[in-house]
């Protein structure tokens, strides 16, 4: 079981009519592991991600979530579609997303949003649910606030909402696009504070960010993107220390 | 994002904006105005004729639930046929879609008291000649008059509540169905846990005026013999011969209704914040 890859990628390729935006990604996550994914705007980050939990549909490649592979079949137009609809939503119950805008639900107050993918996906009892999302709202700060709506909080509030709505489907891996980048600057260090104790715990992450200094903090591996295929990847101190890549260093001198 | 003071009052439904309300109401305008509502209402009294009004209260009592009855009925059945619609406009097959649009375009854009004449002439008199719906035990209410009022009231109610709705289901921003999604909701799920919730949630807010444009239309009924509380007016001033006290009457009442409708619907709309 351990040395299963909780995310196995490869060879994904992924185009949106005739933009080939990923061109042939292979990579590799196991337990444990905190990938941190940079690169420049439009390099494919965020379509990597959301390749991983299907919210895109790969053009070609091969996906495996704890060693399960997605199963896929050819699509009329070309591509691939999802074969099994019931094998990916399970699977997707168990990688929980964070988005750069949160995208809580706004109808329901911050403790029922985080029960309701535990009841309502994975059949949960209730007393349960909103035992362990009280729990969870604790421990990132956010106790106090569990009968408000998100409309009501900041940013910052929102986001750590968010992660424990994912924490509470005890997810096999997260997946982070941006958590910050849609936070005012006072309001970042919060949500990284959050992510950084779950780095601690050693919960399996992939994590597109800007943050550049915590990416090289809590990272076990950094990948760097350009234009849709990994241009270079390794350990953070390598790759921030000591970039091989023209474009590498060129991208960590422009966001420094 | 927001004050720590709207916050305050944005939490779950509490009962204390109730009381820090009412000083608002003892300011010098609303005194002003309250005493000329009283010196009008006590002159009212003193002054015009009421005698009539003990002896029509039971058949005025019927009037009013039959104009209330419209009015639930419609609104309800209305709003449940106004989702179908809403949802077939925005996320439908073109047949559909084109149907939904049609259905709305054409109730809209024509007058619901030809609406009203159109069902109960015209469906009515239809009705009429087919011996098997004669005979049937449907006739019994379909000779009668209420039927055709609630299905024009309602058809049209359902028209303008699904341009509503097609608005409130194409504007649920995308990121929270992708959410719901992300987290390995069926599409059906999606649509009950958060789609469809976040629609009505959207659409409240007009939901209240147009149960109100409702409320004033249901005294078109009254055209094709219906016995709502206006036609009972109308037969009040015919037989008493008086044309101010009636209708006072009236205003009152419609006013009574707009004004309980007004603050329960805004209740209900502010136990949930928008963003
Ligand atoms: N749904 C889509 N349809 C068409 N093009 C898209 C879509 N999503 C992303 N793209 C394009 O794919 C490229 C990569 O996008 P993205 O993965 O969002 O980049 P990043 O997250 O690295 O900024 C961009 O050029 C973007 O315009
Ligand atoms: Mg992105």
């Amino acid at each position: 079981m351990a040395n299963v890859p909780a995310i196995e990628i490869r060879d994904l390729h992924k185009q949106f009519g005739s933009l080939k935006v990923l061109k042939g990604i292979s990579l590799t996550a196991c337990q444990g592991d905190i990938v941190a994914i940079i690169g420049g705007s439009g390099s494919g980050k965020s379509t990597l991600l959301r390749c991983i939990n299907l919210l895109e549909r790969p053009t070609s490649g091969e996906i495996a979530i704890q060693g399960e592979p997605y199963r896929m079949k050819d699509a009329r137009h070309g591509g691939l579609e999802i074969a099994d609809r019931r094998q990916v939503q399970r699977i997707r119950a168990h990688l929980g997303m964070v988005f750069q805008n949160f995208n809580l639900w706004p109808h329901r107050t911050v403790l029922e949003n985080v029960i309701e993918v535990p009841i309502h996906v994975l059949g949960m009892k209730r007393d349960e649910a909103i035992h362990r999302a009280e729990e969870l709202l604790n421990r990132v700060g956010l106790g106090s606030k569990k009968d408000i709506y998100p409309a009501v909080m900041s940013g910052g509030q929102q986001q750590r909402a968010a992660i424990a709505r994912v924490l509470a489907v005890d997810p096999l891996a997260m997946l982070f696009d941006e958590p910050t980048s849609a936070l005012d600057p006072e309001l970042v260090g919060e949500v990284l504070s959050v992510i950084r104790d779950l780095a601690a715990e050693h919960r399996t992450m992939l994590l597109v960010t800007h943050e550049m200094a915590f990416a090289r903090d809590v990272a076990t591996h950094v990948v760097f993107l350009r234009e849709g295929i990994i241009e270079e990847q390794g350990p953070p101190d390598q790759i921030f220390g000591d970039p091989r890549s023209p474009h590498l260093k060129q991208f960590i001198s422009s966001v420094a | 994002m927001s004050d720590p003071q709207t916050l305050a009052s944005l939490t779950r439904p509490s009962r204390t904006p109730m009381l820090t309300k009412l000083p608002g109401l003892l300011e010098p305008h609303r005194i002003i105005l309250l005493l000329i509502f009283i010196v009008g209402l006590v002159a009212a009294i003193q002054l015009m004729d009421w005698s009539w009004l003990p002896r029509y209260l039971p058949k005025l009592w019927e009037g009013l639930q039959m104009t209330l009855i419209m009015l639930v009925s419609s609104v309800v059945v209305g709003f449940l046929i106004a989702l179908p619609l809403g949802l077939a406009q925005v996320k439908g097959a073109w047949p559909l879609r084109w149907l939904a649009t049609g259905f709305c375009t054409v109730i809209r854009g024509t007058p619901l008291l030809l609406q009203l004449w159109l069902f109960y002439f015209g469906l009515g008199a239809l009705f009429g000649q087919f011996p098997e719906i004669r005979d049937s035990w449907a006739w019994d209410y379909l000779r009668q008059a209420w039927p055709y009022g609630f299905i024009a009231l309602t058809v049209s109610f359902a028209a303008y509540q699904g341009e509503v709705m097609r608005g409130a289901f194409a504007g649920v921003p995308h990121g929270e169905l992708e959410a719901a999604k992300a987290f390995g909701m069926s599409r059906r799920k999606v649509f009950s846990r958060v789609w469809f919730p976040r629609a009505v949630h959207r659409a409240l807010p007009t939901l209240t005026g147009e149960i109100i444009l409702q409320l004033k239309s249901t005294p078109l009924v009254a055209t094709i013999t219906v016995m709502d509380l206006y036609a009972v007016i109308t037969q009040v001033r015919q037989t008493t011969y008086l044309t101010y006290e009636p209708l006072l009457f009236l205003v009152a009442v419609y006013l009574c209704l707009s004004g309980v409708l007004i603050v329960g619907l805004r209740w209900l709309e502010n136990r949930v914040p928008q963003h």
